[in-house]
């Protein structure tokens, strides 16, 4: 049985976006957090390609996933800066100690 | 048979950035990652985006975990979960199943549409606005950069002292 490129792809883009979408669920920590994010991006960013590469549209899938690339370092850059001011203000990367509401 | 030998390599290293328990060893399986996806755009005709995905993707990004897991330090929450593993995988494979159920049925018979020209007329003609937004949004990413660099000025061992301060 020969897999089209279409659908080793899209294999790679499901399976990318799953395990972000996982870590996301089920992780406290908020630097594995920026970690799924970056996974689940880099597989929206894929599929984006994919689909230029598919319509024959290439240019504008690379405009648009530049902009995915450039909004997802920064908000990885955020998320590091804050996760490392939490870590100095409250002294744990454990996201259920953000909350001030008690459970 | 290349690209399923990528697509296995990256499911398996994006796998060991969630597994890690180390978060420098996740960083590095991150990066890992990252340099696959761009060799899999690369090989379907988007050098321009591979290029900028390897350099800022696997290099920037990595050197920046690098050194807020520095600033941090390690702390393993390996065995503290936000939800039940059942939910997440409930959640997971409805997800999944709807994403497969609308995505791979048709992905085999898509075909060219209209050209609407090369990659530097959509980015500065036609989509002016997205980029002034990239420009601010660059600009805010150096404020984070600052903001992680000026914590080297209090360089000190972070302890639980301060919990609470």
């Amino acid at each position: 049985m020969t897999v089209s490129l279409p659908t080793v792809v899209v294999i790679i883009v499901l399976g990318l976006i799953g395990i972000g979408i996982y870590a996301l669920l089920t992780t406290r920590h908020l630097i594995k957090v920026i970690v799924a994010l970056q996974l689940l991006v880099k597989g929206a960013m894929l599929g984006l390609v994919l689909a230029g590469h598919l319509t024959g549209q290439q240019d504008l899938g690379q405009s648009l996933a530049i902009t995915v690339i450039i909004a997802d370092t920064i908000v990885a850059v955020i998320g590091m800066a804050l996760a490392v001011q939490v870590r100095r203000v409250i002294g744990t990367l454990d996201l259920r100690s953000l909350t001030s509401l008690r459970r | 048979m290349l690209h399923v030998l990528i697509a296995a390599a990256t499911l398996v290293s994006a796998l060991q950035a969630v597994r890690a328990a180390r978060l420098l060893v996740s960083a590095l399986w991150l990066a890992g990652t990252s340099a696959l996806v761009a060799l899999e755009m690369y090989l379907l005709g988007a050098p321009e985006i591979a290029v900028i995905e390897l350099s800022v993707g696997a290099g920037l990004v990595t050197v920046l975990f690098v050194f807020a897991i520095n600033l941090t330090g390690e702390e393993n929450l390996d065995a503290k979960r936000m939800m039940p593993k059942s939910l997440a995988w409930g959640l997971l494979f409805i997800a999944a199943g709807l994403l497969l159920y609308f995505i791979l049925p048709e992905i085999n018979q898509v075909t060219a549409g209209q050209v609407f020209g090369s990659f530097p007329e959509i980015f500065w003609a036609d989509r002016q606005l997205d980029t002034l937004l990239q420009i601010l949004m660059i600009f805010t990413g150096v404020l984070g950069v600052l903001s992680l660099l000026s914590e080297q000025d209090s360089h000190r061992p972070l302890s639980n002292k301060e919990h609470g301060k």
